[in-house]
């Protein structure tokens, strides 16, 4: 408790005091990572529809918009859960920053992996990804031929500018190591460690992170090699 | 054998420091780490220089007064190995080796490689213990505890304090140390009735001595002289949001 | 009471008029502890909060006794020179803690570890004492298991047991090979939980540089805080030293670096008497030397022994290669010499045994120091995986020691000193010939005798932190008046006066050698005439070296840097100085005591086969040596009684 609260005898609010210690916050993180992270598997699951044509795309993409009692419930939980994580991530990377002041002239990792360290690079590369997509794809102001009522023909011209579906493939990549090690992380932040099932959790993350990015992926890359024709 | 040494050298915790180098000529690989700079020291000393300060004291791998840097690597490459017990026959001969002191807020250097761990103490003080006022304990087989139970409080309570697991965490944080006591008591029967205001008083103090957050990367567990586990740091954090969600008082204190 | 008796050998020490009482109760010992408790005086609740206590050190007695203080309500100070009360010595005890709890059902009981401890000490402790640390050894495994400290379990849950260092039964309780670090940081929680609670205010880094006696009774000490260089006072109503044994003197050894002499040193100086100093242990199974730079000993616990074997080669300066060398030309020489005990002997007997044959140039290893304990039979009866299970983290040290792997070819041991069973006098009330001072844990003398059973000494730790010193303090705090001491009366400035001019003089020497240095010459020197055997002109010899070596260090001695800051040379330098004043008392006890009794092995009192002859008609008493200036120390004499457990030549055979 804080001397000054501790002194003036007013208690602060159980929520707060949670919120601020550094395991509240990770918490907050662990439970909004694990809402983006199924809605990610859902939105992939969407999207793979347009191997199956533009008539099965679009008439998904029609049914979504006739159900806003779903829809938007669920963007308003996405976006909090977005602000909740980069705001936890932005006050603990502050803690970070400040709880080593002085870093080592050498320093050498000893059992840590690679998605593991690049988690404070990958998240905000992601998001500004996140940012670009969203304005391709749903405002149809990024740059790419838009047209509200198809969107698969959003999607095959948007692919078809090469530094889009790099752009798009990259980031892929990025959110594949973000998850690699979010997904298992936010059981071990959320108490959960099994010594049987805790490396079963880390292979499933490492699978489900891989078919997030083959799923993904595989549409620009459908789209360039031809394999999703353009409807003419 | 030869190392070359460059060793941080900082008068206080005012002064600004360097890495200052030391050519060592004729060590013997069986010498310890520590040796070898007793060594450099009596030649520093003879030489009217000021010896290089380091922590040290029981030289068996098991008061946890020692560690440093090697390479970037919290008591140096061996694993499950404090620099008190780390021979150079693991160096090759020639090698250069970079010795920098624990660095972290929460450890302030007092000199060379010297810092100030006492925050981990005020952890301990802040909830790290089961009450128990000497003459009131009950026979000792009168609260049967598993083997299990026994084993795994002992794999936590194993931990030495020497802070090689702040050292290594890029986010200088100590939730291996605090985990490993909440592991520790919350394991065994006695340790249940203060479990809930432990973790809730222990994280907090954690927090207040600006020890970073957990970002579960493991470096603590690669390092850790006793092979503490980052379970211990899940249990922490269970027990904490547990705490968090029934504790009857906030803060529980 | 003085006993008339042997020679003072050339002036070497004087007859002192001390009159040692030990105030231990009359009546049947069974009951001596009750009747002590009953008839000691009590403070009230109200009262205990005024009254200030310091205590030194923060090993498991230290820590044991400032936390039970700080409970009942008293105001404790507690000092300790490491960077943490966790890190004291006691944190590297391995094997474990006896009680006589009798969980096994094999016959133990509290009058057969009192009689095991008695006659281990080889008839030189004080019965009560001993009867009294039986008695309540039972009580600290519950409060250790109440504390949370993991003991090793059975499958029921229950507490395992094993026998250990040679006992018949199985008493001795575990925690892996951590005991000690298990106890000691139960110890050092209750400890913090106190300093959370404001009852204790600790001081790490600072180290007790002298006593401080007003009027008679300990007041207060001075201290050096290690971090600024202050010399500073703290006054008290009384002062518990808890600053453990002074087996540094011997430089190599298996304490840690830091563990010193100074405290009780200063305290003797000051007028506490210092008794059977040459009672030194000399622990049978560490690791030997590998080279001049070696810094200490490492030691491995004395459980290996139950199931190694313990050989060197038949033939003097045999060099094959252990494995090479066949059956019929290996000495198991503790399993020919005591067949019933075999490579169980109690430790004094091992390790003499050990350099005996080391002597006769049948040691093995590089410098001839060191014989084998062999696992190759264990493993071909039990199993590797049994031995893996018992002895792993023993095995994997060794290896990374000696980068050996002892699953393969046998471990070289070799003996190292290892415990003091010396210090200061106390009474049974565990005060000093000071009042006011209290000296508790391996930094008394009483209750090893001349030889500490293995697994002893965290239970008398503890049984002195815990349960003895909270009432005996009590008891003296209520039978005085005191007035508020103060920090600025000529007493402490003197004190505080005396210890800044020795920081003065050892930092101005200037001269061309490192303490250390001087630290390893003079630890030979004990090592060789004062270690392991001993005999009258060896110590007439070592007396006058170590006189010489020790006025060379005031005139030669090199310490770097000033005294306000960081400086672990000076730190160094001080207690190196008490060092060399202690070994020479060591060695004139030493001397004086014309007999062997236990770990003091005097050549000249042995059996027809070696082994040690007391001499109870002159010997039966403690030896407490008192200060007298530069002259010669006095020699006063406790005499021993043993009603319970008669004195007997102690056989292994």
């Amino acid at each position: 408790m804080s001397a000054t609260a501790a002194q003036e005898g007013i208690p602060k609010p159980r929520l707060l005091r949670f919120w601020e210690t550094t395991l509240g916050k990770k918490a907050v993180m662990a439970a909004t990572g694990a809402i983006l992270a199924l809605f990610v598997l859902a939105h992939l699951i969407g999207n793979l529809q347009i191997f199956l044509g533009p008539d099965q795309f679009n008439g998904y993409a029609r049914a979504l918009r006739h159900l806003p009692e779903l829809v938007w419930p669920v963007r308003v939980l996405l976006l909090i859960s977005v602000l909740l994580h980069i705001w936890s991530s932005i006050e603990l990377a502050v803690v970070k920053s400040e709880a080593r002041p002085a870093g080592y002239r050498r320093w050498k990792p000893a059992g840590s992996a690679y998605a593991s360290r690049t988690m404070y690079w990958s998240g905000p590369i992601v998001a500004a990804f996140v940012a670009y997509h969203l304005m391709q794809f749903t405002f149809g102001v990024g740059g790419t031929p838009y047209n509200r009522l198809d969107p698969y023909g959003n999607v095959i011209s948007g692919f078809r500018v090469p530094a889009v579906s790099l752009f798009y493939i990259f980031a892929m990549a990025l959110l594949c190591l973000h998850l690699r090690h979010g997904l298992w992380s936010l059981f071990q932040t959320l108490g959960f460690y099994h010594p049987r099932h805790t490396p079963r959790i880390h292979r499933a993350a490492w699978l489900i992170a891989l078919f997030i990015f083959f799923g993904f992926i595989s549409i620009p890359v459908a789209v360039m090699l031809g394999v999703i024709p353009p409807v003419l | 054998m030869k190392l070359i040494f460059h060793i941080w050298r900082q008068r206080d915790g005012r002064s600004p420091g360097r890495m200052v180098r030391y050519e060592q000529d004729g060590l013997n690989p069986d010498m310890s780490m520590l040796e070898a700079l007793d060594v450099l020291n009596e030649e520093l000393i003879l030489k009217g220089e000021d010896p290089v300060v380091f922590e040290h004291d029981c030289r068996e791998g098991i008061c946890g007064s020692c560690g440093f840097m090697i390479n970037g690597v919290a008591h140096g490459p061996l694993s499950k190995t404090t620099v008190c017990q780390l021979t150079l026959r693991h160096f090759d001969n020639g090698a250069e080796l970079y010795l920098e002191p624990w660095r972290a807020k929460a450890f302030p250097i007092l000199r060379d490689l010297m810092v100030d761990r006492s925050a981990l103490d005020r952890i301990i003080a802040s909830g790290g213990y089961i009450s128990t006022p000497a003459g009131s304990a009950p026979d000792g087989n009168a609260i049967p505890v598993s083997k299990e139970a026994a084993e795994r409080a002992m794999d936590a309570a194993a931990c030495i304090g020497c802070g090689a697991c702040v050292a290594a965490c890029p986010n200088a944080s100590a939730s291996l140390f605090t985990g490993a006591k909440i592991a520790h008591l919350g394991l065994l029967p006695q340790g249940q009735p203060e479990r809930a205001r432990r973790a809730l008083r222990m994280v907090a103090r954690m927090n207040e001595e600006g020890f970073g957050q957990c970002t579960n990367i493991g470096e603590c567990e690669a390092v850790c002289p006793k092979g503490i586990r980052v379970e211990v740091i899940s249990r922490m954090n269970r027990d904490f949001l547990k705490a968090s969600w029934t504790a009857r008082r906030a803060g529980a204190d | 009471m003085p006993i008339a008796g042997n020679i003072e050998a050339a002036g070497r020490w004087r007859a002192g008029s001390l009159s040692l009482d030990a105030r231990a109760p009359g009546g049947p010992i069974e009951r001596a502890w009750d009747k002590a408790r009953f008839e000691m005086k009590l403070v009230s609740p109200a009262n205990k909060r005024k009254h200030e206590i310091i205590v030194v050190g923060s090993g498991l007695a230290g820590a044991s006794a400032a936390a039970t203080l700080a409970e009942l309500g008293y105001n404790v100070k507690c000092f300790c020179f490491q960077d943490s009360p966790r890190r004291a010595h006691s944190i590297a005890a391995q094997g474990g803690i006896n009680a006589a709890k009798n969980y096994h059902n094999d016959g133990d009981s509290v009058y057969r570890l009192f009689y095991d401890t008695v006659k281990g000490g080889d008839f030189r402790s004080r019965e009560a004492n001993v009867y009294r640390l039986a008695q309540i050894s039972v009580q600290i495994i519950d409060q250790c298991v109440a504390q949370g400290v993991p003991f090793a379990r059975e499958y029921g849950g229950t507490l395992a047991n094993r026998s250990f260092g040679g006992a018949q039964v199985s008493r001795t309780f575990y925690a892996r090979g951590q005991t000690g670090q298990q106890l000691l940081l139960g110890a050092y929680q209750a400890l913090e939980r106190q300093v959370d609670a404001g009852r204790v205010k600790m001081f790490p880094r600072t180290e007790m540089l002298d006593l401080v006696v007003v009027d008679g009774r300990a007041r207060g000490i001075v201290t050096r805080d290690l971090v600024s260089g202050a010399i500073e006072s703290h006054a008290a109503d009384a002062v518990v030293l808890a600053t453990g044994g002074y087996g540094n003197v011997y430089y190599l050894s298996t304490n840690a670096k830091g563990s010193n002499c100074t405290a009780i040193w200063r305290a003797y100086k000051r007028g506490a008497a210092f008794a059977n100093p040459c009672f030194t242990q000399i622990h049978p199974t560490c690791i030997p030397v590998s080279g001049h730079y070696q810094s200490k000993l490492t030691l491995m616990s004395e459980s290996l022994r139950n199931d190694g074997r313990i050989w060197v080669p038949l033939n003097k300066g045999d060099k094959r290669a252990p494995n090479e060398i066949p059956e019929a030309e290996r000495d198991y020489y503790l399993e020919r010499r005591y067949p019933s005990f075999g490579n169980l002997v109690p430790r004094d007997v091992a390790s003499r045994n050990a350099k005996a044959v080391c002597d006769e140039g049948r040691g093995v290893g590089e410098h001839g120091l060191g014989v084998y304990l062999d696992f190759a039979d264990a493993i071909a009866r039990l199993g590797r995986a049994v031995i893996e299970e018992r002895y792993g983290n023993l095995f994997e040290m060794y290896q990374r020691i000696t980068g050996e792997n002892p699953y393969q070819t046998p471990m070289r041991i070799y003996p190292a000193i290892h415990y003091t069973m010396g210090g200061l006098w106390v009474d049974y009330q565990l005060m000093s010939t000071i009042p006011g001072l209290f000296v508790i844990g391996e930094a008394n003398f009483s209750d090893h005798g001349a030889n500490r059973l293995g697994a002893s000494a965290l239970m008398q730790g503890l049984s002195d932190g815990y349960f003895i010193l909270p009432y005996t303090l009590g008891n003296y705090l209520a039978g005085e008046k005191f007035e508020k001491a103060d920090p600025l009366s000529p007493e402490f400035r003197e004190a505080q006066d005396a210890v800044a001019e020795r920081t003065r003089r050892l930092l101005e020497a200037r001269g061309r050698r490192t303490v250390d240095s001087f630290h390893r010459e003079l630890g030979k020197l004990v090592w060789d005439y004062c270690g392991m055997s001993r005999n009258a002109g060896g110590l007439e010899h070592a007396i006058g070296k170590i006189r010489e070596l020790g006025e060379e260090y005031w005139r030669e001695v090199k310490v770097p840097g000033a005294a306000k800051e960081i400086n672990q040379s000076l730190e160094k330098a001080g207690r190196v100085a008490d060092f060399f004043e202690l070994a020479e008392l060591m060695c004139i006890d030493a001397l004086h005591r014309d007999e062997s009794c236990g770990a003091h092995f005097r050549e000249e009192h042995q059996t027809p086969d070696g082994e040690a002859l007391r001499d109870d008609a002159r010997f039966s008493y403690v030896a407490a040596w008192q200060y007298n200036g530069g002259d010669p120390p006095l020699l006063n004499k406790e005499p021993l009684r043993f009603e319970y457990v008669h004195p007997s030549q102690r056989s292994y055979k």
